[in-house]
């Protein structure tokens, strides 16, 4: 199921379902279309790297709009990113990255399902609390970055800090969200079942909120690459951030493309896992997803 | 013996409108108590007060001889949504009960097979809600109201949501249930038909205020059967009776 909304997101389970029953009444009709879906992926992929190989090599040996350093060939970059490999200096601005998202990360969520928890518990609280988060929410997180250094300085705590600033509102939303909206006839079916209030929140509202609570997860994730990237370009000796803007002093193209590839190959496969976790830890929904 | 009683409950939801006026009732130990009425009239109201739910506004609810105060596992409640836990498999679901009681494991496992085969769902142990259909999600919130040993079963429109075919073999599975493991029964329905093929007893609700219109006792044994001409008579004078309480909602 999950890997069939990978190869086929713009179509709902509904949808595809219903094109499946009207396209194919046999197997082998429903495995050619998924041939022909992926041979289409795989030519997207191919066009977008002959395009710019081609314009790159035009633009090198044959007509010459731009100076050549501007733009060079996917191959030039891939040598890089070899170079870089084989030296350990790739690996050590990524590790330098990861483990800044993963801190920021684990923070943001840890006290975005905390106070969230609290907040969609708590009618009061959520009176006191959230016009001050709705009034910071808005202001992009980025806004802040200089703030961060002057507050933080420029080692690992302010760039810690910032990505966890940023992740924190997603977790909390969606955690709010979750645990607010629980549908009250579960907590009535607990409750005529003998579960005291305690056991109600850990076996009924903590686990009815838990698609929220992972959507959150999931979107923190993304947006804490997308600012540790902003954040290594102001104050950095190290990280991908660093290289790429490292790279433009020097006027070094491979490199910055290379730290923009790698930061994209990273996001994906980091994607791809937490979808894989989600889909697990909620494979009780599996079957209902096309229902409706 | 008395295993629930009503006191003069009343219920207002807004100030100055009552749903529920001044309601006294006695459920014999046992008994199968059909609430029928048309919508508005309270019956659902009365159920969630008899839970613990709700509270009534005056009055008070008593069952087995002490006062509700709020939701307790005397007390099973079928909802008409089913109301499983979704992340739970049909066994997991029959075992929330024992869970919360903290029986060990293997009595729980062995609780929830044999409720599940009652309800005659054996060999779904393993299946989530989503997977099982409108009336196998009901059989399990059966199995699972039962597994938890209630002395007072609650049941609110359980078999509302489901196609009539489904329905009378709930109807009867309920029935068969019910003959081999005894509970105080109340169920709320709007179907004549059902209430008569199922209660002992049937207390006819009006409307605005929601009160009790009348209590009609079903002089026919089990099993019943629908065409006959006692089942039809009595479906034809309750009819009667339910006309009129629609007829002053206004909207026939």
């Amino acid at each position: 199921m999950e890997a069939q909304a990978v190869e086929q997101p713009a179509a709902t389970p509904a949808r595809s379902r219903a094109l499946a029953a009207t396209r194919s009444p046999t197997h082998s009709h429903a495995g050619a279309g998924r041939a022909v879906s992926l041979l289409l992926r795989v030519a997207s992929l191919a066009l977008f790297f002959a395009v710019w190989w081609g314009v790159s090599l035009l633009n090198a040996h044959v007509i010459k709009f731009f100076n050549p350093v501007l733009l060079p060939s996917p191959a030039e970059v891939l040598a890089t990113g070899i170079k870089m490999a084989a030296s350990g200096e790739l690996l050590r601005h990524i590790v330098a990255s990861l483990s800044r998202v993963l801190w920021g990360f684990g923070i943001a969520a840890a006290l975005g399902v905390i106070a969230g928890t609290a907040l969609g518990r708590s009618r009061l609280l959520e009176h006191l609390v959230e016009p001050t988060i709705e009034m910071l929410r808005p202001i992009p997180p980025l806004a802040f970055l200089p703030m961060m250094v002057l507050w933080f300085g420029i080692g690992e705590a302010s760039k810690v800090a910032f990505i966890a600033y940023a992740a924190f509102f997603p977790v909390f939303t969606t955690t709010v969200e979750g645990i607010k909206y629980v549908d009250p006839v579960l907590v009535r079916a607990a409750a005529s079942l003998g579960a005291s209030d305690r056991q109600i929140f850990w076996h009924v509202i903590l686990p009815a909120a838990t698609p929220n609570i992972l959507t959150g997860l999931r979107l923190a994730f993304g947006l804490s690459f997308f600012v540790i990237v902003a954040a290594e370009f102001i104050a950095a000796d190290s990280g991908l951030g660093f290289l790429i803007n490292d790279a433009r002093t020097f006027f070094l193209v491979s490199n910055m493309l290379l730290g923009a590839a790698v930061i994209g190959i990273i996001g994906v496969v980091a994607n791809v896992g937490l979808r894989r976790l989600e889909s697990w830890l909620l494979r009780w929904r599996r079957e209902s997803r096309g229902r409706a | 013996m008395t295993s629930i009683r009503l006191e003069a409950v009343s219920k207002s939801y807004t100030p100055g409108s009552l749903a529920l006026e001044a309601v006294s009732l006695e459920l014999a130990e046992n008994s199968f108590t059909c609430l029928l009425g048309p919508s508005g009239c309270g019956k659902s109201t009365l159920l969630n007060m008899i839970a613990g739910f709700i509270e009534p506004t005056t009055g008070c609810v008593l069952v087995g001889g002490s006062e509700v105060t709020g939701a307790g596992a005397d007390r099973g409640v079928v909802f008409q949504e089913y109301a499983l836990f979704p992340w739970r498999t049909a066994a997991e679901n029959v075992e929330f009960g024992p869970m919360i009681r903290r029986l060990p494991r293997a009595e729980r496992h062995a609780t929830a097979s044999r409720y599940l085969s009652l309800v005659g769902l054996a060999g779904h142990e393993g299946k989530y809600p989503s997977e099982l259909s409108g009336g196998m999600k009901q059989r399990v919130a059966i199995a699972r109201a039962l597994a938890n040993h209630p002395s007072v079963l609650l049941m609110d429109e359980p078999f509302g949501a489901l196609d009539a075919q489904t329905r009378e073999v709930m109807q009867e599975e309920l029935l068969r249930i019910w003959q081999q493991d005894k509970k105080t029964v109340v169920f709320v329905t709007h179907s004549i038909s059902e209430s008569i093929f199922l209660a002992d007893r049937i207390v006819v609700m009006a409307t605005r205020p929601g009160t009790i219109k009348e209590i009609v006792d079903v002089p026919l044994g089990h099993p019943r059967e629908r065409s006959s001409p006692e089942f039809v008579a009595l479906e034809r004078e309750i009819k009667q009776l339910v006309r009129e309480e629609v007829a002053k909602l206004g909207i026939m």
